[in-house]
């Protein structure tokens, strides 16, 4: 089984970071793992991008036109990319951010989930990439959630290990956002 | 089998000159390959080896040529700009028979061009790239695994041939992070290198390393004997990579980035019930000419995909029988112009069914 996912946001938001600690989870499952981040000149505040596949098997091209599953942080990249997401796919939004009322995507799972709402319920609106990556775990199952956290002590460096229980309860609220 | 890193396509080149034995480097930082001088700024000196920061890619170029002579293992890294700044140095190399390994991080030209992904540097890389009629030895990784393993093979075969050899990357591959394995050193015999400067003492004779040869009769033997070498190189070093050949009626071809997004597209070809494949040269000189001439025998239709407007297509044109077909597509590099698997799969389907 191959699983692609497309994150974008803005820089800042955390996009990369949340790339990272789902290869390092796959990772964790014994999976192989390809991380394409954007690379362009883009500067902070600019678009942040990248492209996650990991699959028991070859993970293929690192390069995807149509991700089966986009996770959509901000409204300037909701209007580029939410049409790419392929048919059956999953678009995961940060409706606290993005308006997509009245927005038709064909045969695509929309999920909404307020995630600087439920960042700055938290406590710590920086959680907003943790919600994402726990509303993907939650929503897909392509991941354990355990395997999130046990990739945070990867995906964060040392000096910022003190902030995993906060990372770890961000994650779960994203899983729990996305339930029933 | 050791545990799996996670880590960028340029940062698995500098592990990998580390554990191939290389303990000296020499460059000049430029986008999109910076993270491998970063890597072994941090790292060499704390195995005792030397990193140096020249002051242009000329110089950097030619203190790799002067430790190659002391006989280390030594490296230098750039892209595009730098590397057609370092080919006086490759050509003064390659005519004092001297290994080293050079990675390009290709990026757009011509010019200063861009720092998105080109395969424009085919031509430059395979044919030499500087004065005089060499070649060098140019290997193209399209996994971060293989940016590992073959900058280590890069250094082996540098060594026995005593030729340049050459990591051809693009910022794809260059930038990206996978899984991979940190393969320890492959147990190769590399000949000693008895021709190295490093002073003898009262031994004789004396070495000397140049590229001036002006005895009678003496360049034109040892362009011979270059040529010998480079026969040699063809035959016992190609390599590649086939994927679903065996009944293809179409061979999709492609190096490096471009071959790993080809890759998916012949997946989803066959499963809308294509007879394709794909043949992919992992050494670009040598060309793997062996592979596409026994493929073509049986299958009539080729396919090559580049990030250019077409430069391995002459080498595949070169290679293949005469009655083949061979068809290209090619995305020259710019902001944009990366194609995605569903985009080369749509050119395969073309190609397919004309």
């Amino acid at each position: 089984m191959r699983h692609d996912v497309f994150i974008a946001g803005y820089g800042g938001q955390g996009v990369l970071l949340a790339g990272n600690l789902l290869s390092y989870a796959a990772i964790h499952e014994d999976k192989n793992v390809s991380f394409f981040p954007a690379y362009g000149v883009e500067k902070r505040g600019g678009s942040a991008m990248c492209t996650v596949v990991f699959s028991d098997g070859d993970t293929g091209s690192p390069v995807v036109g149509h991700p089966s599953v986009s996770i959509i942080l901000n409204q300037l990249s909701f209007d580029k990319y939410a049409a790419k997401v392929r048919q059956g796919g999953i678009c995961i939004v940060n409706s606290t951010l993005v308006k997509c009322d009245g927005v038709d995507l064909p045969d695509v799972n929309l999920v909404q989930v307020p995630m600087n709402q439920l960042a700055l319920d938290l406590g710590d609106v920086r959680m907003v990439n943790m919600l994402a990556c726990g509303a993907y775990a939650g929503k897909t199952g392509a991941l354990a959630l355990p395997s999130l956290e046990e990739a945070l002590k990867k995906a964060l460096p040392e000096r910022n290990h003190r902030l995993i229980p906060a990372n770890i309860a961000a994650i779960r609220a994203g899983a729990a956002a996305v339930q029933g | 089998m050791s545990e799996k890193l996670f880590v960028k396509g340029n940062e698995a080149v500098a592990m990998a000159a580390i554990e191939a034995g290389c303990r000296y480097y020499f460059g000049y930082p430029i986008t999109p390959q910076s993270d491998i001088p970063e890597y072994l700024s941090r790292e060499l000196p704390r195995l005792g080896g030397e990193f140096i920061q020249a002051e242009s890619e000329i110089a950097s170029i030619n203190m790799l040529l002067g430790a190659s002579a002391t006989g280390v293992r030594c490296m230098t890294s750039s892209s595009g700009p730098g590397i057609s700044l370092k080919q006086e140095g490759i050509s003064y190399m390659a005519g004092s028979e001297l290994p080293g390994v050079i990675v390009d991080i290709m990026r757009q030209g011509p010019g200063l061009g861009g720092i998105d992904a080109s395969q424009a540097d085919y031509f430059q890389a395979t044919r030499g790239g500087g004065h005089g009629g060499y070649r060098i030895i140019v290997l193209a990784p399209n996994s971060v695994q293989e940016m590992y393993d073959l900058t280590m093979l890069a250094f082996d075969l540098s060594d026995i041939y005593r030729i340049p050899a050459m990591v051809l990357a693009d910022s794809v591959i260059g930038q990206m992070k996978e899984s991979i394995t940190a393969n320890p050193r492959p147990a190769v015999v590399v000949p000693e290198k008895t021709w190295a400067v490093r002073g003898r003492a009262e031994e004789a004779p004396q070495n000397v390393v140049k590229s001036l040869k002006l005895g009678d009769g003496e360049m034109e033997a040892f362009h011979w004997a270059l040529h010998a070498r480079y026969q040699e190189l063809g035959e016992k070093e190609s390599r590649w990579e086939e994927y679903l050949t065996d009944d293809a009626e179409l061979i999709v071809t492609a190096f490096g980035s471009t071959s790993r997004i080809a890759r998916t597209s012949v997946e989803a070809a066959r499963n809308a019930g294509f007879k394709v494949g794909l043949l992919r040269p992992i050494t670009l000189f040598p060309f793997p000419k062996q592979a596409y001439a026994a493929l073509s025998r049986k299958c009539k239709r080729f396919l090559v995909m580049e990030l250019s407007t077409g430069q391995m297509v002459d080498d595949v044109h070169l290679s293949v029988a005469r009655d083949v077909e061979v068809g290209f597509y090619g995305r020259p590099p710019g902001a944009g112009s990366l194609p995605t698997p569903e985009e080369l799969f749509e050119q395969i389907e073309k190609a397919y069914n004309n």
